[in-house]
């Protein structure tokens, strides 16, 4: 199979509202077949005032259908935009990006996945890909309140906790109150959210002797690693500029907790 | 058809060039295009030592645009002699270094240590927004511009590009003062510097403050920058500034651009390098264009 990035043209099979200003679309591609648990897609805006490609990460693959399914807030023109799609509008899309979660790791290990926010929707195919090859899988969702998007959809690969911040549904708190509370066990955590909580999993990890993946995002141009627009700075010299910065784009978005100072 | 042109004694098989910065040295976007298609492969500023470059957040959208403040981060001219060139040296393109310091020493240090590498032309970026130590002032002010570049060439051993900055008031006095020191040639525009707020968070958008701006809402300033530019001098000019089709190029060329540059336009379309080569092939079918050179400066007074 052709592993080369591409810019090609997607056809929308569908798009729904999941929450207020979360939306989830599907989109037929062949890259669905490329595509793995913590890489993304830039999806580029029509409107030529907006240039650059949004980089979205993937909430679900289906490789038989090549069918690929994105969820994603809403934050400014180009996401708005993508909101307005309908089955059967065509958009341009970059991908596969990124490296994506080392599944094959969490062989025989009792991996727990956490996703804050936005970061949720990730969860979705690394649960299905973990569960797949042959893990059980426990998932962490923390909410902002009881709009709990992708639930169900977690449900059908993993036994799931629900934390909220306004403790309208589930533990009141956060990832980590609930690993807490409810006495988790882990020996591996994978992780996609908002840095404060990505910065408390790597403190947290640390503490407990706990490996941890965790996926960072940062405002990007190029999404192929040639602007040097996203980096983040890294405990080793980094094998491209040999200075300490990674580029998430393409060196991430996933990293060894332990590998980046954020 | 003849898209040949010559700088400084260079022969490009096309003006199609990739504008410093937006191209790394071709390994990210050789997966979407064919780097032997392309007239030069100019490379991502390198330094004497490695830099690693601004804070984060480093680009942002602006209208038509974007702005960025990446700081010229780069692996040092060690690095990018092992590395990089050997990988250039595998295609059939023009290799152009481009080459940043802080002072005319760390300069001059990077000039020397390419003096024996395989490389056709250097660019010196006396013009990057985003880089505080002074490297922006030797293109800003005549006289200094007048100096490095003297100094540079006593050393280079290979033909001598000065990229010019447009954040000057008079793009014709700093392209003179290049050539009377001694440049090859000169490319312009670099990026429009620039400052975008955000009003909801009422801060900064880039941890820079300021950002160099490209992208295709600059075109009209760099058309024109270069036209004074290519007036004002004898020696040849390589336009950019938001060039995103063949039709773009043809116009830098008629401005008086001897060869053309994609910048940011890599990072919306990262076909654009082909699709220009291609672009211009066709316009010059359809005009019946035996020899681009007819092009160059073609519409003047």
């Amino acid at each position: 199979m052709e592993n080369k990035k591409k810019k090609e043209t997607a056809r929308v099979l569908s798009q729904k509202e999941l929450a207020p200003g979360i939306y989830d679309m599907w989109i037929e591609t062949e890259m669905a077949k490329r595509a793995f648990a913590g890489q993304f897609i830039g999806v580029y805006p029509r409107d030529k005032e907006t240039l650059l490609p949004r980089p979205i990460s993937i909430c679900e693959t289906d490789r038989e259908e090549g069918k690929l399914r994105i969820v994603y807030r809403t934050a400014g023109k180009g996401t708005k935009e993508f909101a307005g799609y309908q089955a059967g509008d065509e958009t341009e899309i970059l991908g596969v990006l990124g490296n994506g979660f080392p599944v094959n790791e969490a062989k025989g290990k009792h991996v727990v996945l956490m996703g804050g926010g936005i970061g949720i929707p990730p969860m979705v195919e690394l649960a299905r890909e973990l569960k797949e090859a042959g893990n059980s899988v426990i998932v962490i969702a923390g909410y902002r309140d009881d709009k709990l998007f992708l639930k169900e959809d977690l449900e059908k690969y993993a036994g799931v906790y629900v934390a909220t911040e306004d403790g309208s549904t589930g533990v009141m708190g956060n990832v980590l109150t609930v690993m807490e509370e409810k006495n988790v066990q882990a020996d591996m955590i994978m992780a996609c959210g908002p840095m404060p909580m990505l910065r408390a999993i790597k403190k947290y990890s640390r503490e407990n002797g706990i490996k941890a993946y965790i996926s960072l995002e940062e405002r990007m141009a190029c999404g192929v690693g040639a602007c040097l627009g996203c980096v983040c700075r890294t405990k080793d010299i980094d094998h491209h500029s040999h200075v300490n910065n990674a580029r998430i784009c393409t060196d991430g978005p996933v990293f060894d907790a332990e590998d980046v100072e954020i | 058809m003849n898209t040949k042109v010559t700088i400084a004694g260079v022969e490009f098989k096309n003006p199609v060039m990739t504008a410093s910065g937006t191209f790394g040295s071709g390994m990210e976007y050789g997966e979407f295009v064919d780097l032997n298609r392309l007239g030069a492969v100019v490379t991502k500023g390198v330094a004497n030592v490695p830099w690693p470059g601004n804070p984060t957040p480093r680009v942002a959208e602006v209208y038509g645009g974007m702005l960025n403040a990446i700081g010229l981060q780069n692996p040092g001219i060690d690095v990018f002699l092992k590395r990089d060139i050997p990988f250039l040296k595998q295609y059939d393109t023009k290799i152009i270094v481009n080459v940043c310091g802080k002072t005319v020493e760390d300069y001059l240090e990077v000039v020397e240590k390419l003096s024996d590498a395989p490389v056709d032309m250097l660019e010196i970026n006396v013009s990057c927004p985003n880089v505080k130590e002074g490297a922006i002032a030797f293109g800003q002010k005549a006289e200094c511009l007048f100096d490095i570049t003297s100094q540079i060439k006593k050393k280079a051993k290979q033909p001598v590009i000065m990229k010019l900055s447009p954040n000057v008031t008079d793009i014709a006095e700093m392209a003179r003062a290049a050539e009377a020191a001694g440049a090859d040639a000169v490319s312009l525009i670099n990026t429009i510097t620039g400052m975008k707020i955000d009003i909801h968070k009422r801060a900064f958008v880039l941890a820079n403050k300021t950002g160099g701006m490209s992208g295709p809402a600059i075109k009209p300033v760099a058309v024109r920058m270069v036209y004074q530019a290519s007036h004002a001098v004898k020696i040849p000019v390589i336009g950019m500034g938001g060039i995103a089709s063949g039709e773009d190029a043809i116009e830098f060329l008629l401005a008086g651009a001897s060869a053309v540059a994609v910048g940011a336009m890599n990072f919306v379309n990262p076909y654009a390098t082909e699709e220009v080569v291609k672009g211009i092939e066709e316009y010059m079918n359809r005009y019946q264009i035996e020899d681009i050179k007819e092009l160059i400066g073609a519409v003047r007074e």
